[in-house]
């Protein structure tokens, strides 16, 4: 098996895309001659031309809103938004348009269109530049939402967000772009809203995304050593949500603790604790703890911002909690 | 800061010898300031995401010297001259960059969000064209209250794509608020130049005032006279009640986008062409022509500034983790039945 970094994982299903499709193009600032504000589409423009990778204005409203034009009218956009923080400039679309049409013309049109976007902080940019904003699309009924965190599964779950017909927003992990993993030789389609078992475990169930995945297997190879079992698993897509997957490992455990890089409150831990002690309320021998950034815009002086976000010592120190309520 | 009337001179609005050496000396403060955080920053001592404006220090100087101090400015992700020119001193920049207390922003902001509210610095945004619908409102706060004051957004070539600025724009005008609009066009927007962001050609962005019926001045922004006094007459008609102004200044970025930006989508050629020709500090070397000697002692005069900011900076105090949550709301205010008490 071929070893890929994440972001040579997004860019391979882009240009497989790309290769085998016509109505598929990209949209975004700065993706053509610099290949991308995170060098993902590096390369494209030479392959696929300037009407296939075109660079836009910076016009976010305009890019997501000309996206969903061209995908009722059976293109498959795949939009680029710079950073997640700037996605706010583009609700509108995204909200009101993009989830609405299908349901608004009693299901005549469709809008296969694919928002691709990053975030993540620990790099000090500041408030603007590094926020954690999954939660609030997977509140929007119409959209669909998937937050990758490895080669593989970024790859997969973009080829399917791309050929499902209706608007995915599709967020990257910033910190992962370097991550190496390996992919199967072919590309290997992850269907939406299938969960993935990272780690299998006994006593307690970290249920994590982006890169707080990665967190939480460190977290859980460290409890290990004082006999904690701990299970991890990635819903990968929060929109539509793998619930069986997820209520299955805890009703197993009988714990759990979410964890994500997004502030606590109204994050999607809130989301994930609200179904499982729903569809676990007799299994659950602890309350759900929740992980995540502390309720403040990000500050810049490092010391700050790494007290905000959340860290493997956090994960631990939460499992160690639901363990201690045995 | 040198102020206004130190720069002005006499005669004919036109900007006296002395008055030209005190825009060269700011010019040269923030250009060796930028060079030092740059160096900083490939030395691994500065964190976060940096922007530089070398080779735009005239539009800083310039404008901000037409300014009074209780006007206020919004500023970009390129803020450094800005914020200088404005009046904060190098050393809370610098300090701010180095994410210390002591900094303009005291370690919350970083260099996209320099703030220093007492010299009338709203604050740089990382949000392109975040800051310019806020000076439309600090333009309707002064118009109402009857102030003689007015509000400058900064923002670039890129921003004038925003939804955010044509609403602001059109507001404005609409309200007729004392707002200055400076357009600091240097035809890149990020690594997309001009010719792939704008329908116009780069030269006559300036029409999009004519959209919004906005009176439109405009001036070469590598000329720091010219670009002073466009903005004293933008400001006179600001003040005057006939509404906003847009001011278009062309300049040119030198460098990257962002400091290590390798800007492989630039032409090395254009890019040599354009430092040899287009260098605000230069053409104003040889107008002024300052000889070798002149020029090193007000070269070292300048760099000791900087270097002592950076021992501020380094000598200054970090935040508690802790702190981080401190500022995330105004304190609660006493309130009864009858309104609020102070
Ligand atoms: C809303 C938004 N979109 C994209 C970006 C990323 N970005 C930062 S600066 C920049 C280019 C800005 O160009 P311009 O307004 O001309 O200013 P300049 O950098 O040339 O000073 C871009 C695309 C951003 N910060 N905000
Ligand atoms: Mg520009």
């Amino acid at each position: 098996m071929p070893e890929l970094t994440y972001r040579e994982a997004v860019r391979d299903a882009l240009s497989r895309a790309l290769r085998e499709d016509e109505t598929v193009f990209l949209m975004g600032e700065d993706i053509a001659e610099m290949g991308g504000s995170m060098a993902v589409t590096q390369g494209l423009l030479d392959e696929f031309g300037p009407k296939r990778i075109r660079n836009t204005p910076i016009s976010e409203m305009a890019i997501v809103g000309s996206g969903i034009g061209a995908a009722i009218q059976g293109m498959r956009p795949v939009v680029e938004i710079m950073y997640e923080d700037f996605l706010t400039l583009s609700m509108e679309q995204l909200v009101n348009q993009a989830a609405k049409h299908r349901t608004m013309s009693g299901g005549q049109v469709k809008v296969p269109l694919t928002i691709r976007t990053q975030g993540g902080a620990g790099w000090s940019p500041g408030a603007q530049h590094a926020q954690q904003l999954e939660s609030w699309f997977v509140h929007v009924p119409g959209l669909k939402v998937v937050f990758a965190s490895t080669p593989e599964d970024v790859r997969g779950l973009l080829w399917s967000a791309i050929y499902d017909d209706n608007p995915v927003v599709f967020f990257e992990h910033r910190t992962l772009y370097p991550l190496k993993g390996e992919v199967p030789d072919e590309l290997e389609p992850i269907p939406l809203g299938k969960a993935r078992v990272h780690r299998e475990g006994t006593d307690v169930t970290v249920v994590a995304t982006g890169r707080l995945v990665h967190d939480a297997l460190t977290a859980a190879e460290q409890a290990e050593k004082d006999g904690i079992s701990v299970e991890v698993v990635d819903p990968r897509t929060l929109l539509p949500l793998d619930e069986e997957t997820i209520v299955a490992s805890v009703k197993k455990t009988n714990r759990c603790v979410t964890a994500h890089e997004a502030v606590v409150r109204g994050g999607f831990g809130a989301e994930l604790a609200a179904v499982i002690q729903h569809a676990a309320f007799d299994w659950l021998d602890a309350p759900i703890e929740r992980v995540g950034s502390k309720f403040a815009p990000l500050p810049f002086a490092p010391v700050m911002e790494q007290y905000v976000i959340p860290q493997v010592e956090d994960v631990l120190a939460a499992i160690r909690r639901t363990v201690a309520r045995a | 800061m040198t102020t206004v009337e130190e720069k002005a001179g006499s005669g004919g609005g036109r900007v006296s010898k002395e008055g030209l050496r005190g825009f060269f000396r700011e010019m040269l403060l923030i250009r060796r300031f930028e060079e030092k955080v740059e160096e900083r920053f490939r030395a691994g001592e500065l964190p976060g995401f940096l922007h530089v404006a070398i080779g735009q220090e005239a539009v800083a100087s310039g404008v901000c010297a037409a300014l009074e101090r209780e006007d206020v400015i919004a500023s970009t992700h390129r803020a450094h001259g800005h914020s200088i020119a404005k009046g904060t001193p190098i050393e809370r920049i610098m300090a701010e960059l180095y994410g210390k207390v002591e900094g303009c922003s005291h370690g919350y902001g970083g260099s996209m969000h320099l703030y220093d509210v007492e010299v009338g610095n709203l604050g740089a945004n990382a949000v392109v064209a975040g800051g310019i619908p806020g000076i439309v409102g600090a333009a309707l706060a002064f118009q109402m209250r009857g102030e003689q004051r007015v509000a400058v957004a900064f923002f670039g070539d890129g921003a004038t794509n925003a939804g955010t600025f044509h609403e602001s724009m059109n507001l404005a005008q609409l309200w007729k608020v004392p707002a200055i609009f400076v357009l600091e066009n240097n035809g890149w927007a990020e690594s997309t130049p001009a010719k792939q962001h704008l329908p116009l050609p780069v030269d006559e962005l300036g029409k999009r005032a004519l959209a919004y019926g906005m009176k439109l001045i405009e001036a070469d922004g590598q000329d720091v006279e010219a670009v002073y006094l466009a903005a004293l007459a933008a400001r006179e008609h600001a003040l005057s009640g006939s509404g906003p102004v847009l001011l278009h200044l062309r300049t040119y970025r030198l460098v990257g986008h962002y400091v290590g930006d390798p800007q492989v989508y630039r032409d090395k050629e254009e890019i040599k062409k354009t430092k040899a020709t287009k260098d605000p500090i230069e053409l104003l070397r040889a107008r002024l022509e300052l000889d070798e000697d002149e020029l090193a002692s007000l070269d070292a005069e300048v760099m000791a500034e900087v270097e002592a900011s950076v021992e501020f900076a380094k000598a200054g105090t970090d935040p508690k983790p802790e702190d981080a949550l401190a500022n995330v709301y105004a304190p609660a205010r006493k309130m009864d039945r009858g309104g609020l008490h102070a």
